[in-house]
């Protein structure tokens, strides 16, 4: 079926069946692969996006459903210089690299949200976000530092 | 067998292997590198550093097939060794650009494709890409410096005594007239490519950037999502495959019926995948793979298919029974691997002995990119780009399963979204290309979270005994330790071998670095029923686990302080001697690389100190200790630990000293013990991989549980020794695994006096 769908400002138009998740219409119809797979059943994060402003998981997230414009990490910023994006490079946060899409999308999402969070709130955010690099420390930081806390 | 065990030597480009060759508009020097030549990069790069295929200008000064300097002046290094998250794709640079004299802003790197005889060996583990390239690459760099100098001498009719490369620039020293090095470039590319030996490397004291926390290459990219995995990577017309593996290792489909599937929207195809006669090796594993517009119809199709299995022989691997097994035979005479003075009658002359069994299970490198490779094969030949450890292996293996010449395969390599060993074994690049072919497109293939957990090549499972003789003053005296595992060669021999192979025996078993008189070391057999493969630090985590463990047994039972019975028993500055073993020392001479007590003490030394370890603590809070040589780097882990009554840890703080000698990039070696201390927390805490009926039982992360940011440690220190550099560059990426998990445990035991001897821990009340 035809489905309208805003992401990062453009109107699209995809035909694909109503139940197929967010994720794969971004990765495989769109062709925008910033969003990532990491296991199709909400547990790690890596496919993160936001739907009118809020953090969600793609992978889950029938197609159907998604009634606001989308951002994804491709549209967080013009220029890769969403304040989230430059605390992750000034920190050196990546290693791999792979999980970091989703967790700056769940990071951005949330301080705009909480835009001066403890450090207990922080572990709370991210807490579906899995990083097998082990780069969490590095994540604190870059969010602290982020929103100046 | 074919992997990194045997590969770990630098193959192919000789230092001196350069080629002189002229192209029309310039001049081109490389090893089997033709004038136009096309350097394979990744292909995520973006902008700022290189897109897919790019041509370097004919015109290009390319002194050897790893530097190139075009008439703008940008440097162009290849990066031959695979990126996952070490930042080797930085490292490299960094090295080639120091000895270059080169500004780090006109610095670019592109990926090389899997091509060893062309850029010697590309496999991307062991701990190995600066120890085998730091000596190469600053001689590319230097020869290509020294040629520009030379060159800056004849176009200003100078000297070249008299011209220093600085910074871009070649100066000419006495009237400080000086030109860019792109003004150069094409004077220099008819140069003699002088012999290495006539090259003089920078003193150290003058490196640029070797040493120093240069910042991620690809950062950028990947903060913006342009960064290419093997899972993104797009060809027209490309179609999506999931693949149905044997539930259990090894079994082959009876027979399947994918009418059901055929009727999911979007699914083109339904293709039995051949299955490999053992041994295995990188080879696919054959199974029913489902073909689609797209991966989530591949996978809806996959849901409806109906396998008829024949399971197999290894249907009978239960974990529980297995472990039973291997504790039984852990408790047995078995192979005596190392064996000094006589440690059973020493045993027996004791007045006491501490005895404990031990036990690790699998683990599952649960990267969190699973396997992904796209492939096409058209006309007789095959591309390739995979996330794979290296770029030769996947190209091996594609051309094997292909019955293709080598030759008409392109291996591309991308970023690797995590690798841990999981990624040197390219069967998934097999599989994509076979399903290419048979589709007559490009094929892309992912596994799923669940194939990646349930048909790994894991982490081998161990047990261990050792039992420890001690006199009446408390020293140890008698060492008595068996282990037991299935060896990662049952992956790659006929044979089936069932002991430990001498390589898997040198990760930290047979050079125990204890100074103890009487000492028996031996390893009993068992039989493997999954793929055993190679994960992060390999059997280092086990023996780690066991020696320091013990230490602090005997530290407890004699009512002496852990850190000085650690001390003790690493004993005497020495060398250690292994000569009457068959020791493998990470393919480095003992000469070169030998096992140092001093450092391993130095080490625990600093972890401690920096710690505050032997302050007063609060009740139910402990600093636990333990130290390792791996890779031939030395680590020790000093761990704070807080339990709850309610049997909750937290880690306030960690602190890991580290001595690699000579480190490359510190930040980035920084990083990796930081994600030492989570990965080997995960496997420590909560992640197991068992089988019931020869089917593994962790599908996804609700089952197999890594460590999340909540638990992960509040503060990581991580104290880097021997900064200065008067020792060889070590390895980085694994050493910081194997002592966090005994620091961890040693903790918890002096916090709770709990005794944690088997992993993971999640399986102890750890309540008051």
């Amino acid at each position: 079926m035809a489905i309208s769908l805003k992401v990062n400002g453009k109107s699209q138009s995809v035909d694909v069946p109503a139940e197929m998740p967010l994720l794969w219409v971004l990765r495989d119809v769109l062709g925008m692969t910033g969003t990532k797979y990491g296991c199709g059943v909400a547990q790690c994060g890596a496919c993160t996006v936001h739907v009118g402003g809020q953090a969600v998981r793609s992978c889950v997230l029938p197609v159907s459903a998604v009634k606001e414009p989308v951002t994804t990490i491709e549209g967080l910023s013009k220029q890769g210089d969403h304040a989230v994006q430059k605390a992750w490079l000034k920190h050196n946060v990546a290693q791999c690299g792979y999980c970091q899409t989703g967790q700056i999308m769940q990071a951005a999402a949330f301080l705009k949200s909480n835009p001066k969070p403890s450090d207990e709130e922080i572990d709370a955010a991210m807490q579906g976000n899995i990083c097998r690099c082990g780069t969490y420390t590095r994540i604190r930081a870059a969010i602290k530092d982020a929103a100046g806390v | 067998m074919k992997h990194w065990i045997q590969n770990l030597s630098n193959q192919g480009v000789t230092r001196r292997g350069f080629l002189k060759g002229a192209a029309a508009g310039g001049f081109v020097m490389g090893v089997q590198f033709s004038p136009a030549g096309k350097i394979h990069p990744f292909s995520g790069l973006g902008k700022a550093h290189a897109a897919e295929g790019v041509e370097l200008p004919t015109d290009a000064f390319t002194p050897n097939v790893f530097v190139a300097i075009d008439q703008k002046g940008v440097v162009t290094v290849v990066c031959h060794r695979s990126e996952m998250g070490q930042g080797i794709r930085t490292g490299i640079p960094q090295i080639v650009a120091d000895e270059l004299e080169a500004d780090w802003k006109m610095v670019r790197v592109v990926q090389a494709e899997g091509d060893s005889k062309k850029y010697g060996n590309q496999y991307t583990d062991g701990s190995r890409s600066i120890r085998h390239n730091l000596q190469r690459m600053r001689e590319f760099g230097a020869t290509a410096r020294s040629m520009l100098e030379q060159a800056a001498a004849q176009k200003m009719n100078v000297k070249v005594s008299d011209c220093k490369a600085v910074n871009h620039r070649v100066v000419h020293v006495p009237s400080g007239r000086s030109m860019g090095y792109g003004e150069l470039a094409s004077a220099a590319s008819q140069l003699k490519i002088p012999s290495v030996k006539d090259v003089t490397l920078k003193s150290p004291s003058n490196f640029r950037y070797i040493g120093k926390p240069v910042d991620t290459i690809d950062g950028p990219d990947i903060v913006t999502g342009r960064a290419m995995y093997g899972i993104d990577k797009r060809l027209p017309n490309m179609l999506y495959a999931v693949i149905e593996h044997c539930p259990v290792t090894y079994g082959k489909v009876k027979s399947f019926d994918a009418k059901e599937a055929m009727k999911v929207p979007g699914v083109v195809k339904v293709i039995e995948l051949p299955q490999t006669q053992p041994p295995i090796v990188f080879n696919t594993l054959g199974g029913i793979a489902v073909i689609a517009k797209n991966t989530w119809a591949a996978d809806q199709g996959r849901k409806k298919l109906k396998i008829d299995w024949d399971y197999g022989p290894n249907v009978v691997y239960d974990s529980d029974k297995f472990k039973n097994d291997m504790a039984q035979t852990a408790r047995n005479e078995a192979k005596v691997v190392r064996n000094e003075g006589d440690a059973v009658s020493a045993m027996g002359r004791a007045s006491k002995v501490v005895k404990a069994d031990f036990y690790i299970p699998h683990y599952a490198h649960a990267t969190m990119e699973p396997p992904a490779a796209i492939a096409n094969v058209k006309g007789g030949k095959c591309e390739v780009w995979s996330a794979c450890q290296d770029g030769q292996a996947a190209r091996s293996t594609v051309a094997g399963a292909l019955g293709m010449d080598e030759k008409d395969v392109t291996s591309y390599v991308t970023l690797l979204g995590g690798a841990f060993g999981r990624k040197s074994k390219p069967d998934f690049a097999a599989e994509a290309a076979l399903l290419s072919r048979e589709m007559g497109a490009p094929v892309r293939v992912t596994w799923t979270r669940e194939d990646d957990l349930q048909h790994a090549y894991y982490h081998t499972v161990c047990a261990q005994h050792v039992e420890a003789g001690l006199d009446s003053n408390g020293k140890c005296v008698a060492w008595h330790h068996r282990n037991v595992f299935p060896t990662i060669w049952s992956t790659f021999e006929q044979s089936d071998p069932e002991h430990g192979h001498k390589i898997e025996l040198s990760l930290g078993y047979i050079d125990m670095p204890y100074q103890i008189p009487n000492l028996r070391l031996e390893n009993g057999k068992a039989k493997a029923h999954v793929r055993i493969g190679w994960l992060r630090s390999v059997n280092n985590i086990p023996n780690a686990f066991v020696q320091n463990t013990v230490a602090n047994m005997i530290a407890h039972e004699t009512g002496r302080d852990p850190y000085d019975v650690l001390l003790e028993l690493i004993g005497e500055d020495r060398v250690l001697d292994l000569s009457s073993t068959d020791y493998w020392n990470y393919d480095q001479t003992y000469d070169e690389y030998p096992i140092m007590t001093s450092r391993l003490k130095n080490v625990l030394r600093v972890a401690a100190g920096n710690a505050g370890y032997g302050r007063p603590m609060p009740e139910r809070e402990a600093i636990g200790l333990a130290v390792h040589r791996s890779f031939t780097t030395y680590v020790a882990a000093a761990v704070h630990v807080k339990v709850s009554k309610d049997g909750k840890v937290t880690i306030p703080r960690v602190d890991i000293a580290y001595d690699g000698g000579l480190v490359v990039n510190p930040d980035r070696a920084k990083a990796q013990m930081e994600g030492a201390c989570i990965y080997g927390m995960s496997a420590a805490w909560d992640c197991q991989i068992t089988a019931k009926g020869g089917v593994v039982q962790q599908k996804n992360f609700p089952d197999y549980r890594v460590v999340r940011i909540m638990d992960a440690p509040r503060e990581i220190n991580v104290h880097q020794v021997d900064a200065g550099g008067s020792y060889p560059p070590g390895g980085i990426g694994e050493p910081g695994v194997p002592p966090f998990i005994p620091a961890l445990t040693n903790a918890i035991f002096a916090a709770t006096g709990k005794r944690i001897t088997e992993l993971p821990i999640s399986n102890y009340d750890l309540s008051a």
